[in-house]
């Protein structure tokens, strides 16, 4: 294993950092959305500053991915499970930065302010419209099962390279330093 | 690489097996938060399908309780006291416009005026940098119940058709007796104009120094309230709130006093069923001034969620429980009936059948 087969170490801490706050905020929208009691209100006002944090580093970790790039895949990895690793990335990065889009679009579409911390309140995006927040809200209710569908592929993908085919896929990605990381060789 | 001699066949079977129970776990945890597991969780959905009849159909397009209102517009005219008490930039002395809703507490649009005990006032006051203050008051002096859950069992008993739920519901909530003495004993009046409406939740107020002050604060009327019996008042027609409140305000603006009270320390903040002694500090900030009327169909009130935490800086949620539930509930409602806004002109009272 060496550096030049993985991504570098700053994909790899957006990575990491993303896959926390991600988790995060799909267990606190499901979780918030059913539940009338006081932690509503302390869930809802985590939900939508994380949401645009989530947007931020998405769009961060995108120009990074373009200036970087990403490891090959490894030469024997069946074409149809190399299919699945692109196609599923592609629609990775697209709810990244679609889920935080369309809940402000849902939340403009409402009349609601948009408040993230101390007063501070987002633009709405969009006209007060029953149509266009029934549209964006049903996309962001079921686009956030199918996103952690998604994950929970990507978590399985991810430890059967690992575990099971031991190619150095997971390695690439794995949230350690290789040694050339720590101390950078002669 | 890949590799196939026998043990590691094994340990392979091992991986899958490890892979797919955490992939599982994973899904359960999911589940669970999102209630998959937990039937009896008070979710914003049962307690906003409570308030339909049961055995009914809720009104397609309408708020799932307050069903029944009509728009106003006008300003809220601060005279700067409130600033002591909390930094809201709606508490500085001037002038801030107003969205509001004149409304009836009943799931039904199409209920008759004269037979809808509680009269509500729902209002957004907004600053010119794009601060909102959203609230939704009643006219009873204090709330039903204490708790959100005691309030969806309430919904329940009412609708049920066993005659000992009501009843028993009584027997197990005591506090309900003072919202039942108001209910039987308090005056009815002819007009939204000469009601008091009452915020009943605590909330806490920051001034500019941090310091906080817990609060509840009512809608005084400069109207004097004249009392007229249900009986009477069913007489004047099915909607003759609505009728009164326009032509009044077509002959000029309506006022309220908006009288905040200080609790003192120990008061309970987290109960809207007990009313503070009336020895409380209250202050008035400054007066609604209602200069116009629309109906709801077409009005600017009806597509917004009156959300009673869609608070400015300076104004926040205390213990009170109820403030969270009716969030909650009130963008369930709002979700359920922007959805169904294709249905709104027709359900709507005078349309077209």
């Amino acid at each position: 294993m060496n550096g030049a087969q993985r991504f570098t170490p700053l994909q790899r801490l957006l990575h990491w950092v993303m896959a926390v706050c991600i988790l995060t905020m799909l267990f606190i929208g499901v979780g918030m959305v059913s539940t009338v009691e006081p932690k509503f209100l302390t869930l809802v006002s985590i939900h939508k500053p994380l949401g645009m944090a989530i947007l931020v580093l998405a769009l961060i970790r995108l120009v990074v991915r373009w200036r970087y790039g990403a490891p090959p895949l490894p030469v024997d990895l069946p074409e149809p499970m190399k299919l699945a690793a692109h196609l599923s990335h592609y629609a990775l990065y697209a709810l990244m930065i679609a889920m935080p889009l369309i809940g402000w679009g849902m939340l403009s579409a409402a009349a609601y302010p948009v408040k993230l911390w101390g007063g501070v309140n987002l633009p709405s995006i969009l006209p007060q419209s029953d149509a266009l927040h029934t549209a964006l809200w049903n996309a962001h209710f079921y686009l956030a099962f199918l996103f952690f569908a998604l994950i929970l592929m990507h978590l399985a993908a991810a430890l059967f390279h690992g575990l099971v085919r031991r190619d150095g896929v997971f390695e690439s990605m794995a949230p350690t330093l290789t040694r050339d990381e720590v101390a950078p060789a002669e | 690489m890949p590799v196939t001699s026998q043990p590691a066949a094994r340990s392979a079977v091992g991986s899958l097996v490890l892979i797919a129970a955490i992939v599982a776990f994973a899904a359960a945890a999911f589940a669970y938060t999102a209630g998959w597991f937990s039937p009896d969780r008070l979710t914003p959905t049962r307690l906003v399908d409570a308030f339909t009849p049961q055995g009914g159909e809720p009104a397609p397009g309408h708020r799932r309780n307050h069903a029944k209102g009509i728009c106003f517009t006008g300003i809220f005219e601060a005279n700067g006291a409130g600033a002591e008490l909390s930094r809201a930039p709606m508490f500085a002395q001037g002038q801030y416009p107003v969205l509001g809703r004149f409304n009836l507490g009943t799931p039904n649009p199409d209920a008759a005026d004269a037979t809808v005990r509680v009269r509500g006032l729902s209002l957004n006051i907004s600053t010119p940098a794009g601060q909102e203050w959203r609230m939704a008051m009643i006219n009873p002096p204090v709330f039903t119940v204490s708790t959100p859950q005691a309030f969806y069992d309430l919904l329940r008993a009412s609708g049920s058709k066993d005659p000992n739920a009501m009843p028993s519901f009584i027997g197990a909530h005591p506090e309900f007796g003072k919202f039942l003495d108001w209910a039987k004993s308090g005056p009815w009046t002819g007009s939204y104009a000469e009601e008091r409406y009452n915020g009943l939740n605590s909330f806490i107020f920051v001034d500019s120094s941090g310091g906080e002050h817990p609060v509840r604060w009512s809608l005084i009327p400069a109207a004097h309230p004249v009392a007229v019996s249900p009986e009477e008042l069913a007489k004047r027609g099915p909607d003759f709130l609505e009728q009164e409140i326009t032509e009044r305000i077509h002959g000029g603006p309506a006022r309220w006093t908006m009288q905040v009270t200080v609790a003192n320390p120990g008061d309970p903040t987290a109960d809207p069923t007990v009313a503070w002694p009336p020895d409380r500090r209250a202050i008035d900030v400054g007066t609604l001034i209602v200069r116009e009327i629309e109906p709801e169909r077409d009005g600017p009130c009806r597509d917004i969620n009156f959300d009673p935490t869609v608070l400015p800086s300076g104004v926040r949620t205390s213990d009170d429980p109820f403030p969270a539930a009716r969030s909650s509930a009130y963008a369930k409602s709002y979700d359920l009936r922007t959805a169904e806004a294709k249905d709104y002109p027709r359900a709507a009272p005078g349309a077209a059948q």
